[in-house]
């Protein structure tokens, strides 16, 4: 059990788990501040810029995809800036309009050009591949210790692992702006806070944190875990700091359960094949939410009868 | 380009032209049943249920195999995802309704999760001796390919009823969609029309799936009526362009995908779409950019040139550009800024313009009248002729310019 454990499950476990936590700490602000479908917009424009980064490169190589798809969702922002703007046209339809045609783009780019000897394609976004990410130097859990097998880690490891501490780090010491001109814009506005400032800059955050997340366990996870793990958070507690703990904490519960789920379920069923991880993760993630939705101490509205 | 033609024409064989006609209809459906959520501000929630149709459509692959059917009839695959967008859709009210998590947040929730869950059971279905080529994958971003000619029956018939049933139940729809309270103290039954309205833009979901896929679905319920929201401020018109818009862009983009290869249909329709937007955004009467910035620079000219002529008026030296250039252009001052004759007289009649104003101001208490002021609009505009008669009674009679107002 140990050294198949740390073989196959470690790494991919411990990857979902870093790429839930740094898609949820940015969705709790999200979610309060009613941005929550943000994570979902930026999820689609990845595509687009991933394939862009590969055109103009050539090669299927995590920098240049990372900046592709990060250049992506800061022009989605723009873009949706812009038509809700000029057009004066609500938000939630001028979201609509830019992400479904950068999508829409990104797949016909993909089908135009030659991306049959690399593994690009639009399957392979949504669903990402998590259960590949396997560990194959490593022989039990010595190996933990052993550089040679350390050296052999799947590279999407270290690169969550990075941006998830970027993120905890951004977190901790904007701590107090972003509480502040979450909860009361102006009062923030009249400290002289920069507003503006702190709200593209979280946008920035999610979406680097989404396109890290993305490379490694597809866009199902991302969008799940920026509303999920908070949404099921926001029903258990009124104080910010208590939420943002539960978030962490269903992020975690949600990638392992739905690693495990997802890897053993079906062999316990009777079945002898895997199912897809990432979208057990995010069944798994709703499976929470379902529950803090029926029993969560604070799932109603301040002020609304108490229901029975 | 011929190929392109024989599509439009319904020529490039009798598949192409079901699924060009089917496109069509879809997209005229899903622009008008797009219509009422655009204007009830909740266009993402058809986002939501788009999503919640994958489960749907691997529970009922699973269904059909284990009852001895093909698995692949189109018609069980659109029941069994009909159903679970329902759910979908019910989960979305539920959780806005009892839990104080905003309607965003529920829309979210439910489409990443079913959609997870989705993938999930087409991983089951792969793993089925019958699965490995049920090509459910297509339903993700449509595929008219190799289409069966009794799926493009079954999407122009549905596309059919869709458009019927909107026209139909425009009025109440329409009502609701404008002013729901109004609505309500009509004796409409608004939660009715409300979840008539989910139910007719589920069947559009439902129906496009097999063509434009369920994740771009969305764009043909949101992109034509915010297109057409800018060639029109009637609400019962609004739907018939929405309408219109995307039966073009169903039918454009159908014939072009059906003309070369490696064009796939849904994404094709929603760029046409989004192009139909993008020309409509700039372009468009009244809200379009083109025609704001037109407007803003006639304003800013009327300005100038006001501006202008009371500083002729008062003697004063003009040192903004824009204004020379207005006056200049108008030949009211010379090239070295020395009024003409037609100028000096423009200023004599716009300084009489000013002072006239201020002494309607100085009489009149009635806002409504004195309210209309903007140092622009021409003083015969508001008041009578016997009315100015007695403000330049008060004024004194006309004074060349240099004697002083």
């Amino acid at each position: 059990m140990g050294s198949e454990f740390v073989m196959f499950s470690l790494t991919p476990m411990l990857i979902g788990v870093l790429a839930s936590v740094a898609c949820a700490l940015p969705g709790n602000f999200l979610i309060l501040r009613r941005q929550a479908l943000i994570g979902d917009a930026i999820s689609h424009v990845v595509l687009p810029g991933i394939v862009v980064a590969f055109l103009l490169t050539g090669v299927v190589a995590a920098i240049p995809m990372l900046l592709g798809a990060a250049g992506a969702a800061v022009v989605a922002v723009v873009l949706i800036e812009a038509i809700k703007r000029l057009g004066r046209i609500e938000p939630g339809a001028a979201m609509g309009v830019t992400f479904t045609t950068l999508f829409a783009g990104g797949v016909l780019l993909l089908e135009q050009s030659d991306t049959s000897s690399v593994h690009l394609d639009v399957e392979h976004a949504l669903m990402g591949n998590l259960e590949s990410l396997v560990w194959l130097r490593a022989t039990d859990w010595s190996s933990l210790l052993d550089p040679w097998a350390l050296a052999g880690v799947p590279e999407e490891l270290p690169r969550i692992a990075v941006v998830c501490v970027g993120v905890i780090l951004l977190t901790l010491v904007f701590w107090r702006w972003l509480k502040i001109s979450t909860f009361d814009e102006g009062f923030a506005q009249a400290l002289g806070l920069p507003v503006g400032v702190i709200g593209m800059g979280l946008v920035i955050t999610a979406a680097v944190a989404a396109v890290a997340a993305f490379d490694a366990v597809g866009s199902i996870i991302v969008i799940a875990m920026f509303i999920c793990p908070p949404a099921a958070a926001r029903l258990m507690t009124n104080g910010l700091e208590r939420q943002v703990w539960w978030s962490v904490l269903f992020a975690v519960l949600s990638a392992v359960l739905g690693y495990v789920l997802a890897g053993y379920g079906p062999l316990w069923l009777g079945g002898d094949n895997a199912v897809s991880a990432a979208g057990m993760i995010a069944t798994v993630s709703g499976m929470i939410l379902a529950l803090a939705c029926a029993f969560g101490p604070h799932r109603s509205r301040v002020g609304a009868r108490a229901e029975a | 380009m011929t190929p392109l033609i024989e599509a439009l024409f319904l020529q490039a064989g009798y598949n192409a032209a079901l699924v060009a006609v089917g496109a069509a209809l879809l997209g005229f459906a899903a622009g008008a049943a797009g219509t009422f959520l655009f204007l009830r501000k909740r266009a993402l929630v058809s986002d939501a249920v788009a999503h919640a149709t994958l489960p749907g459509v691997g529970l009922a692959f699973i269904a059909m195999v284990w009852l001895g059917g093909d698995g692949r009839n189109l018609l069980g695959l659109l029941a069994g995802s009909a159903v679970t967008a329902g759910i979908g859709l019910l989960a979305v009210e539920w959780v806005t309704r009892r839990t104080r998590l905003s309607e965003d947040a529920a829309i979210g929730a439910v489409l990443s999760v079913f959609f997870g869950l989705g993938i999930v059971v087409l991983t089951v279905i792969q793993t089925m001796s019958s699965g490995r080529q049920a090509g459910l994958e297509s339903f993700l971003l449509g595929s008219t390919a190799g289409m069966l000619f009794q799926d493009a029956i079954v999407i122009a018939v549905g596309g059919s009823l869709a458009v019927l049933a909107t026209w139909v139940m425009r009025r109440p729809m329409t009502l609701v969609a404008f002013d729901a309270e109004y609505a309500a103290a009509n004796g409409v039954n608004v939660p009715g029309i409300d979840r008539l309205m989910m139910a007719l833009v589920m069947a559009v979901t439902v129906i496009g799936l097999k063509i434009v896929g369920l994740i771009l679905i969305v764009a043909m319920l949101i992109i034509p009526p915010v297109t057409a929201r800018f060639w029109t401020e009637r609400s019962q018109s609004l739907i018939w362009y929405a309408g219109g818009i995307g039966g073009v862009s169903g039918y454009l983009g159908a014939a072009l995908s059906a003309s070369a290869p490696d064009l796939p249909t849904g994404p094709i329709i929603v760029l046409v779409a989004a192009v139909l937007f993008l020309l409509s955004l700039f372009l468009a009467p009244a809200r379009g950019v083109a025609a704001a910035v037109f407007r803003h620079r006639r304003f800013q000219r009327k300005v100038h040139r006001r501006q202008g002529l009371l500083a002729l008026a008062r003697q004063e030296p003009i040192h903004d550009e824009l204004t020379l250039r207005v006056l200049r252009s108008e030949g009211l001052i010379r090239a070295d800024g020395v009024a003409t004759e037609t100028g000096r007289a423009q200023a004599a009649k716009i300084a009489r313009d000013e002072r006239r104003w201020d002494v309607a101001r100085e009489i009149h208490q009635d806002t409504g009248l004195t309210g209309r002021y903007d140092g622009l609009t021409p003083i015969e505009e508001i008041f009578a002729p016997d009315e100015i008669a007695e403000f330049d009674r008060r004024i004194g009679g006309p004074r060349a310019i240099g004697e002083g107002l």
